[in-house]
């Protein structure tokens, strides 16, 4: 048995807990100088964790989205940083892995990403385009069997420590906005020429610097499905329920703090209920909350997969986009709840009731894909779809 | 009917090309509709046909070309008829 055999054998749960441990150690130096979390990311490495999404004949283990999601929200607990870098991994995996069948390339690569671990970034926000993922202004230009493309990207989360970058742009120069492809390039093919620099509030390991990517790769590296099609049924739906499984865990982890913060007071003052148990009762309701948002989001995820005709609904979308908004703002809530509980103990950072990282953290949530940008799109859906009111979907 | 709904693209589906230059098979995304013009097509087809789009019919693929669009709208006006 190879020593990579014998940490796949074990249960996916104990190696993500065993990663999370490390990357729980490093959560605060992440967060604090603003760096990768290279400790974490190293740590999923040696578990074997960053194919297992990907078919067992191209080397993985055929995990669910549910499997998936289930480290994320193990991550999340530990440190937000690594489970953000892990899930936006995983989104281009799940393209990459239902998205481009029956190409020698691609298949190929997802052996390769199995068998070395690689980390896949990308490169969809452009200058002049802002957020809007369906639209670019670059475009790929293919001579013969090779492609060269060049995008003002405004944010690539971790761009300078991935192993590739899937890059959406037009299809090619006269293509309208919306005719996407996506590209997979490998670092030794493209140069990134740093623009802006990821100084923020929270979230501050993914490093999500702005970059020009200059690239020049063959051909046969362009996804053959249109971005479109993976945009629609699986990039939009699997980037809010593995964002949503983080952000549960995130959330779990404060109200943990808060547990045990009312626990010890508990303890000290025996017969008399402590002044934060009632609101602990309210964020425990309210974590329950989203932990049912997203587990129901990825029932109907599985329960859709495959079927281009239920992932293409507009009641789907309109349930992926509810889980986002709902979690997103949600969490802020629960975390606010748990600082209430906490008082100074949480306000303070470096204790062990710490809820300030939780917090700019959990900030994150409603700005990436822009909680209004979302409600929007599920506004105009909801003048033909009518809203779901059965119980049981 | 393709008439009409060429017609009611042109004015609601806030396409970058005319729309005369698109054929009847063409991919309309691909040409540049967003999925916020095609629920504005779909809103005036509904309101110059009088007739309701059913949930099986609200996802990407009846609105990914004038035929498709003129498959969907045949399916909605023989299913009111009968």
């Amino acid at each position: 048995m190879t020593a990579a055999s014998k940490i796949t054998a074990l249960a996916l749960t104990d190696r993500a807990k065993r990663a999370a441990k490390v990357a729980a150690e490093f959560a605060d130096r992440v967060d604090t100088e603003g760096r990768f979390p290279a400790e974490g990311m190293e740590a999923l490495k040696a578990e074997r964790l960053l194919g297992i999404m990907i078919r067992p004949e191209f080397g993985g283990e055929g995990a669910s989205l549910t499997e998936v999601a289930n480290v994320c929200a193990i991550l999340g607990q530990a440190c937000a940083a690594t489970a953000m870098t892990y899930a936006m991994h995983q989104i281009q995996i799940a393209s990459l892995a239902d998205y481009a069948p029956g190409s020698n390339w691609h298949e190929a690569f997802q052996k390769r990403i199995c068998d070395d671990q690689l980390l896949i970034a990308s490169a969809t926000s452009e200058a002049g385009i802002g957020g809007n993922l369906r639209n670019s202004l670059c475009a790929t230009e293919v001579e013969g069997d090779i492609v060269r493309l060049t995008k003002d990207a405004t944010v690539i989360s971790y761009g300078a420590k991935a192993d590739a970058i899937m890059v959406t742009s037009r299809r090619h120069p006269d293509a309208a906005h919306s005719d996407q492809v996506a590209t997979i390039f490998l670092k030794d093919q493209y140069t990134l020429e740093q623009t802006s620099k990821w100084d923020t509030l929270g979230m501050r390991g993914t490093c999500s610097d702005g970059y020009i990517f200059k690239a020049e790769a063959p051909a046969e590296q362009i996804l053959p499905r249109p971005f479109a099609e993976i945009a629609a049924q699986s990039m939009l739906a699997v980037s809010h329920l593995l964002w949503g499984a983080l952000w549960y865990g995130i959330a779990a982890d404060a109200v943990a703090r808060a547990q045990s913060f009312v626990k010890a007071a508990a303890r000290k003052t025996p017969g008399q209920v402590p002044p934060g148990a009632l609101r602990l009762a309210e964020a425990s309701s309210l974590l329950q909350l989203v932990k049912a948002n997203v587990v129901a989001g990825l029932k109907q995820f599985e329960g859709a997969k495959g079927d281009g005709d239920a992932l293409n609904a507009m009641s789907f979308s309109v349930a992926m986009n509810n889980i986002k908004i709902g979690t997103s703002q949600t969490i802020l809530t629960i975390i606010n709840h748990c600082m209430l509980i906490c008082g100074i103990a949480g306000y303070k950072n470096g204790t062990p009731f710490s809820l300030g990282r939780h917090l700019r953290d959990a900030h994150s949530a409603q700005l990436m894909i822009s909680n209004d940008r979302i409600l929007g799109n599920t506004s105009t859906m909801l003048l033909v779809n009518k809203q779901d009111t059965s119980l049981l979907g | 009917m393709k008439q009409a709904i060429r017609t009611l693209l042109a004015k609601h589906g806030n396409l970058p090309g005319a729309i005369e230059s698109i054929d009847d098979g063409a991919d309309l995304y691909d040409a540049g509709l967003s999925s916020f013009a095609s629920v504005q097509v779909m809103l005036a087809l509904e309101e110059e046909f009088d007739i309701e789009f059913p949930e099986h019919l609200l996802n990407r693929k009846s609105f990914s070309s004038v035929d498709a669009i003129a498959a969907a709208l045949s399916e909605i006006v023989e299913e009111q008829a009968a």
